[in-house]
C-alpha cells in the first residue's frame, strides 16, 4: 500500500534519511522505533508530503504521492506535538476539517465516538491556545479518526494524556486495527506498542536496520517482551558505534 | 479553496492588527484632509502616508503573520490540499484584509474629498504598493524559516525602496552628471514601486515642473497614455514575480 523507494534526504549537512526501501501493506500494524533524532518523524512527515526527499519517491498505492494530493483524503494523521492555529476555536477546527475533506470528495459517515469518549463537546467553545497539552491531543486524536481514514498515522500518540484517555485511545487503536486498517505508530512507550502493533520497523543513525514481525523477533531473541529487545539493540548499536570510533 | 480562505480570513480578523490599520488610516486621511483647504494638498500629504506607512505595514503584517500561521500551514499540508491551495488561500487572505483596509482607511475619504483623477491614481497606486509589498514579504519569509531574520529581511526591503535606493541613484547621477542621463531615470523608476507609485501620481499633480529637466522628459513619458500603462504594468510585475517566486520555493519547501 505505501512504499518508499531509494528514499535519501539531509537538512543541510545532517543526513536525516538514507537509503530507505521500505513497503508496508494493508492490515498491518507497524511501530516505527528508534532513538530520538534517527528519523522517524521525517519519515512519517514524508508520507504525508510535509518533507520532500532529495532522492527516491513514496508510493501510495502504486502512485507517487508527488503527482497528487487526493491520497491524503485517505490518511488520518496525528501529530506528534498538537500545533493547531491558536486563535481557532475547537469547533470551528474540527468543522474546517470535516469542510476541507468533503471538498476534497470524502463521502461517508462521520466517526464520533472519540469526540464523544473525549467529551470534546463540553470544550469546544473554547480556543485552541487556552487547551492544555494532553486536551489538544485528545483534539488531535479524535481528528484523525473522525474521517474513517485507510490508513492512520500516530506519531507518539499516548504522549500526554491521561490514563483514562489512554485507555481509550488504545481501545480505539485496537478496534481500527481489527478492521483491518493501515495503522503507523510511534512511541518510546514499548508496552503500548507490544499491545497495538505486530510489526517493527527500527531505524538508527538514518538508516532502517530492520523491518520485520514482532512475532519472529521474540522467537530470535528469545525474549517476551519488546521493550528488553529494543533496549538490547539500541545499547548493541552503541557500543559498536564507539568500537569504530576506537579503532 | 474558498473554504480554506474563509478560515485565513477569520484568523486575522481575529487578532485586531488589521482593524487598527484601518482606523489609523482613517484617522490620517480625515485629519488631512480636515485641515488643508484645498483637498489637492491633502492628497500629497497623503501620498506620503502611500509611499511609507502602507508599504510597512504590509509588508511586515504579512512577514509576521505567515510565521504565525506556520502551525495552520502545517496541519492543511496533511490534509488533503495541494501547496498551492495553501500557499494562495493564505496570500489572498492577507491581500484582501490589507487591501479593503486600505480601501476603507484612505479609499473611501478620498473619494469624497477629491473625488478627481488624481485621488483615484492615488488609490490605485497605493492598492498596487499594498499587493507588491506583501507579496515580497510572502517571499522573504518562505526562503528562511527564522522568524526574526525573515521580517529583518522584509524590513530590509522596505528600507532598501524606500530610503536608500533614491539615494544612490542620486549618488549615480551626481557622479555621471556629465552625461545625459534622462532616459536612464525613467529606467531606474521603473525598478522601484515606491518610485513608480509617487510619480504617478506627482505627474498628475503639475508639480513635475519643479524637477527641471527631468521633470520634463517624466512628464513626456508618464505623462502620455503609453508611460502611464507601462508604469502601471511594472507594478503589476512587482507583485507578480515576487509571489510567483515565493509560491515556486514554497512548493519544494519542507514544513
Amino acid at each position: 500500500m505505501i512504499l518508499f523507494k531509494d528514499i535519501e534526504k539531509s537538512f543541510g549537512k545532517l543526513n536525516v534519511l538514507s537509503d530507505v526501501n521500505v513497503e508496508f501493506s494493508g492490515g498491518h500494524s507497524i511501530a516505527v522505533v528508534g532513538p530520538n533524532g534517527s528519523g522517524k518523524t521525517t519519515l512519517i512527515k514524508m508520507l504525508l508530503g510535509m518533507v520532500l526527499p532529495d532522492k527516491g519517491k513514496v508510493y501510495f498505492d502504486g502512485k507517487p504521492i508527488s503527482e497528487s494530493h487526493q491520497y491524503r483524503g485517505r490518511i488520518g494523521y496525528m501529530p506528534q506535538i498538537s500545533n493547531y492555529p491558536p486563535n481557532l476555536k475547537v469547533s470551528q477546527l474540527i468543522s474546517m476539517m470535516t469542510d476541507i475533506r468533503e471538498s476534497a470528495g470524502w463521502t461517508g459517515k462521520l466517526d464520533n465516538e472519540l469526540i464523544d469518549a473525549f467529551e470534546i463537546d463540553s470544550f469546544s467553545n473554547k480556543t485552541m491556545s487556552t487547551l492544555s497539552g494532553g486536551t489538544r491531543q485528545k483534539v488531535g486524536a479524535a481528528l484523525a479518526f473522525r474521517f474513517n481514514p485507510d490508513v492512520l498515522i500516530l506519531d507518539e500518540p499516548t504522549a500526554g494524556l491521561d490514563p483514562a484517555a489512554c485507555e481509550i485511545l488504545k481501545d480505539k487503536i485496537q478496534n481500527e486495527r481489527q478492521k483491518g486498517k493501515l495503522l503507523i505508530l510511534t512511541s518510546h512507550i514499548l508496552s503500548d506498542l507490544d499491545e497495538l502493533t505486530d510489526h517493527i520497523l527500527f531505524m538508527n543513525d538514518s538508516r532502517i536496520q530492520f523491518y520485520q514481525e514482532i512475532k519472529g523477533l521474540k522467537e530470535e531473541f528469545q525474549e517476551d517482551k519488546l521493550g528488553k529487545i529494543i533496549a538490547q539493540l539500541m545499547r548493541a548499536k552503541s557500543k559498536s558505534q564507539s568500537k569504530i570510533l576506537v579503532s | 479553496m474558498k473554504k480554506v480562505l474563509k478560515y485565513v480570513l477569520y484568523d486575522i480578523l481575529k487578532n485586531r492588527f488589521v482593524i487598527g490599520y484601518t482606523l489609523l488610516l482613517l484617522l490620517l486621511s480625515f485629519a488631512f484632509f480636515g485641515f488643508e483647504v484645498n483637498p489637492g494638498k491633502g492628497v500629497i500629504s497623503l501620498l506620503n502616508i502611500n509611499l511609507i506607512v502602507v508599504p510597512l505595514v504590509s509588508i511586515i503584517f504579512a512577514a509576521t503573520n505567515f510565521y504565525n500561521s506556520y502551525e495552520f500551514l502545517e496541519l492543511l499540508s496533511a490534509q488533503p490540499l495541494s501547496r498551492g491551495t495553501i500557499f494562495f488561500s493564505q496570500y489572498l487572505g492577507v491581500c484582501l484584509s490589507l487591501s479593503l483596509a486600505f480601501l476603507i482607511g484612505i479609499g473611501l475619504p478620498v473619494l469624497f474629498f477629491e473625488g478627481t483623477m488624481v485621488g483615484f491614481r492615488l488609490v490605485l497606486t497605493g492598492l498596487l504598493l499594498t499587493l507588491a509589498y506583501v507579496s515580497m514579504a510572502f517571499w522573504a519569509s518562505v526562503l528562511t524559516s527564522d522568524k526574526a531574520k525573515g521580517i529583518g529581511i522584509a524590513l530590509v526591503i522596505w528600507f532598501y525602496f524606500t530610503i536608500v535606493y533614491d539615494g544612490l541613484v542620486l549618488t549615480l547621477f551626481l557622479s555621471l552628471s556629465d552625461y545625459p542621463m534622462e532616459k536612464a531615470t525613467i529606467i531606474f523608476s521603473l525598478l522601484n514601486p515606491t518610485d513608480l507609485a509617487r510619480i504617478l501620481v506627482l505627474i498628475k499633480l503639475d508639480v513635475s515642473a519643479l524637477m527641471g529637466i527631468t521633470g520634463a522628459v517624466f512628464q513626456d513619458f508618464f505623462g502620455s497614455a503609453k508611460g502611464v500603462w507601462i508604469s502601471l504594468t511594472a507594478l503589476c510585475i512587482w507583485f507578480i514575480v515576487p509571489v510567483f517566486m515565493a509560491f515556486k520555493k514554497f512548493s519544494n519547501k519542507d514544513l
